[in-house]
């Protein structure tokens, strides 16, 4: 299997979980941090309802992508987690209370208003933190003899803190847009007003993120306006516009699913838009795909078993989103 | 000897404390999984309401016990990361792959079907939904079995090369690392352990209600099943526990050593020490009740063969003995009690009177957590026996550890401690509240979810007011 390039596949696979999990996490999360604004009672029930049967398995992605570059890409795993410590420890810790939650809301009714405080804190906890991690890879990582060699704050800068804010509103606008496809009355004109507000918030999130990247590093900066690539790389705004352009036509027109088909649009293309910042390193400007890669006997042995159970995984998926389609409802699904 | 703002000591502290709370449930939900489709399939061959009842009350706590299952082992896939980077890098090429294959073939299928077998039973046909749950304990089974292979490669590590960076490589054929020398012992035992601890609290369980209202047949039913296992199970793993002892010996003979407690050679023959104290000041086991001979017959199955004792190694190469020798002894002596249980289950049995003696129904109760005490110390005595390694004759821990930062290992580890205590003391609290609650008749899906005519919804709030 020489001739094929096993790291360089190994990333796409990666990214490929990454990517599944901010959009499918995203909407639990998103769900959880705009939980307090829905009404007590119908409201939240319904809200619940539509992602209890599947955050297990959304969540599943991210142990993928853990473990994932654990496996791929030892050296990259072993310089990112200790330099972003405290967030990766208050993600962790987010995501139990934010887990936890869906079972104990349902058992201790008299404590229900604490467990619903613990799912928005934990979901908006695990959100931050992970938009803060985003934005500390992207600012650079210190390195020295393939370790991490910066102190256990260094990942604190406004520019982390800015993709840590961009984060809650991205995955606060894919929660409130998958309520509008899951529920319907009072609940689904509510979710298309926050949808309305968060819509316009997150772009300009992104407008800003985008603004501050170039100027991190001049290599980023050359990526996306050296002559001729500038001619690719443009049409990554141009396309974000025309998206958020159908996104706004969606919510007027009252449709149910294109909203929520555009944000993940607008997600793809920010996540494109990384990819061209970042490639081809996985610790920005120090340790690129091949570096860190495991030795070809590990990533070989892995690719095998992925190619056959990759497509089985998608399949059952699919199929458990299927088994409870259409609106949620907190009088049983139609 | 051990400075306990030592940031390796903290992260070996954090580590311990986040994996042992997190085994607990799979340790419970493996055999809870099983049972749930053994009684699915007991209803759907006899079509007695009977099983079905049981399946829904126990699968409203395997519920519960799975949700904290999962959230308390997504920490564990990243504590590799946060405090032992270097362990990562180095063990990264051959533990990851398993784990990766873990997740990929066990977690997935686990939660794709997860959702189906707790909210899908009047959304799809009934034999689609038996198959959803064993999916699930088909899932447990799996991911099992490939984390246990990952352990016991770092005990017994083999297949591989050390690379110019330091890097544990593959080297020829993965099947001789995954089914590395101590990995199939490991697995039956740990498996058969899973079982026994499920059978004990649903025993724990059964017995319980038994003995508020002996002819609940839900009660007997449950009570009959696992004290079936408890007599049957108990004595295959006392001898899978043996056959994993002597393999210890052959591989990691130190750590055979600290659980006996053998600190002197014995040229003819080793004794069997129960009792004592073993102390680090002066390398020797006070106070000691021993049978002579004993512990060669049980080790070498001959009374006289010599074995040799830790003084014969290097003393930096000891793991903590103490510690080992007493969790060796916990856990052996609840494995003895419970195949005690089973064996009383069965004269009551012979009696005809398997419902009617309370005094075994309060012992069952007492037992009823004795399997997750066992488990957690036979984890404890083959982890730390493993020191002073991760990675066994290979990587020291003293060399593993990430560039730590004592005061955010220790923020880290007290907020470990607080949350899990807050979280998984809560969960605990409702499982035990369910679990007091006897089975009945016409037993719901799940509490608070009104029956409807378009089904049964997954987790419908009726109003707070009503009781659960």
């Amino acid at each position: 299997m020489n001739h094929i390039d096993l790291p360089l596949i190994w990333a796409a696979i990666i990214a490929f979980a990454v990517f599944a999990y901010v959009l499918m996490d995203g909407f639990d999360l998103g769900i959880g941090i705009l939980f307090p604004v829905f009404a007590v009672g119908e409201e939240r029930d319904q809200a619940m309802n539509s992602i209890a049967p599947v955050w297990d398995g959304n969540e599943t992605w991210l142990v993928l992508g853990g473990g994932g570059l654990l496996a791929a890409f030892p050296l990259a795993y072993a310089i990112i987690l200790p330099a972003t410590y405290p967030l990766m420890i208050a993600m962790l810790l987010g995501l139990v209370f934010r887990g936890v939650a869906f079972e104990f809301r349902w058992r201790d009714p008299a404590h229900r208003v604490y467990w619903d405080a613990a799912f928005t804190l934990g979901s908006l906890t695990a959100t931050i933190a992970q938009g803060i991690t985003l934005g500390a890879v992207l600012q650079g990582i210190r390195v020295a003899d393939n370790a991490y060699a910066g102190g256990w704050l260094d990942w604190l800068s406004p520019f982390s803190l800015l993709t840590g804010a961009s984060l809650v509103l991205g995955y606060a606008l894919l929660g409130a847009s998958w309520l509008i496809w899951k529920t319907e009355g009072a609940a689904q004109a509510h979710a298309r007003r926050m949808a309305f507000v968060l819509g316009i918030a997150t772009l300009i999130a992104m407008a800003a993120v985008s603004a501050a990247t170039p100027f991190l590093h001049y290599d980023y900066w050359q990526r996306w306006f050296s002559l001729p690539g500038v001619f690719l790389t443009a049409q990554i705004p141009l396309l974000v516009l025309i998206t958020a352009a159908v996104f706004f036509w969606g919510l007027r027109r009252g449709s149910e699913r294109l909203p929520f088909l555009m944000v993940l649009a607008l997600f793809f293309l920010n996540f494109l838009g990384l990819g061209v910042s970042v490639y081809p390193y996985l610790v920005p400007r120090t340790v690129t795909i091949w570096d860190a890669a495991a030795p070809p006997q590990s990533q070989q042995f892995m690719l095998i078993g992925t190619a056959v159970i990759f497509p089985v995984i998608i399949g059952y998926t699919a199929w458990a989103y299927w088994v409870f389609r259409g609106k949620a409802g907190a009088h049983g699904y139609h | 000897m051990l400075d306990p703002l030592d940031p390796v000591v903290l992260a070996r502290a954090q580590f311990a404390f986040t994996v042992s709370f997190h085994f607990i449930f799979p340790a419970f939900s493996i055999g809870l999984a099983s049972y749930l489709t053994v009684l699915e399939a007991l209803w759907l061959k006899t079509g007695k309401s009977l099983y079905l009842d049981l399946f829904k009350y126990w699968v409203k706590i395997f519920a519960v016990a799975f949700g904290m299952g999962v959230v308390s082992g997504i920490v564990m896939s990243y504590q590799f990361g946060t405090n032992w980077s270097v362990y990562s890098q180095r063990a990264g090429p051959i533990i990851g792959p398993l784990m990766a294959y873990e997740v990929l073939t066990a977690f997935f299928l686990e939660a794709g079907f997860l959702g189906v077998m707790l909210f899908g039973m009047t959304k799809v046909g009934k034999s689609l939904h038996f198959f959803a749950t064993s999916m699930v304990a088909l899932g447990t089974l799996i991911s099992a079995t490939w984390i246990i292979s990952a352990n016991s490669w770092m005990q017994t590590p083999v297949g591989f090369v050390v690379g110019a960076t330091g890097q544990f490589e593959p080297a020829g054929s993965w099947w001789a690392i995954v089914f590395n020398p101590s990995f199939p012992y490991r697995l039956v035992h740990t498996v058969i352990a899973a079982y026994l601890t499920t059978a004990l609290t649903v025993g724990g369980v059964g017995a319980w209600h038994l003995l508020s209202d002996s002819a609940n047949p839900h009660a007997r039913t449950m009570f009959s099943m696992a004290m079936w296992m408890a007599a049957l199970v108990a004595p295959l793993q006392i001898l899978a526990g043996d056959t994993q002892g002597l393999n210890t010996l052959e591989y990691q003979p130190l750590k055979v050593l600290a659980m006996e407690g053998d600190y002197e050679p014995s040229p003819d023959g080793a004794p069997l020490i129960l009792f004592g104290l073993p102390s680090g000041a002066d390398d020797s086991v006070h106070d000691r009740l021993e049978i002579p001979k004993v512990g060669s017959l049980i080790l070498r199955h001959d009374l006289h063969a010599p074995l040799p004792g830790l003084k014969d190694f290097p003393r930096d190469k000891w793991p903590p003995v103490p510690v080992v020798f007493w969790s060796f002894r916990i856990m052996v002596g609840l494995g003895l009690t419970i195949f005690g249980l089973g064996l009383w289950s069965l004269v009551a049995r012979a009696c005809r009177r398997l419902y009617d003696w309370p005094w075994l129904h309060r012992a069952a109760v007492l037992m009823g957590p004795a399997g997750f005490c066992a488990v957690i110390a036979g984890w404890v005595t083959t982890e730390v026996g493993r020191q002073p390694y991760t990675v066994y004759g290979q990587l020291l821990t003293a060399d593993s550890h990430s560039p730590l930062a004592a005061p955010a290992v220790a923020t880290s580890l007290v907020v470990f401690v607080v949350v899990y205590f807050t979280v998984f003391g809560a969960g605990t609290g409702y499982l035990l509240k369910m679990m007091g609650r006897p089975p009945t008749p016409g037993e719901d899906e799940l509490p608070h979810v009104p029956h409807h005519a378009a089904g049964i919804t997954p987790a419908h709030g009726i109003k707070p007011t009503v009781a659960p």
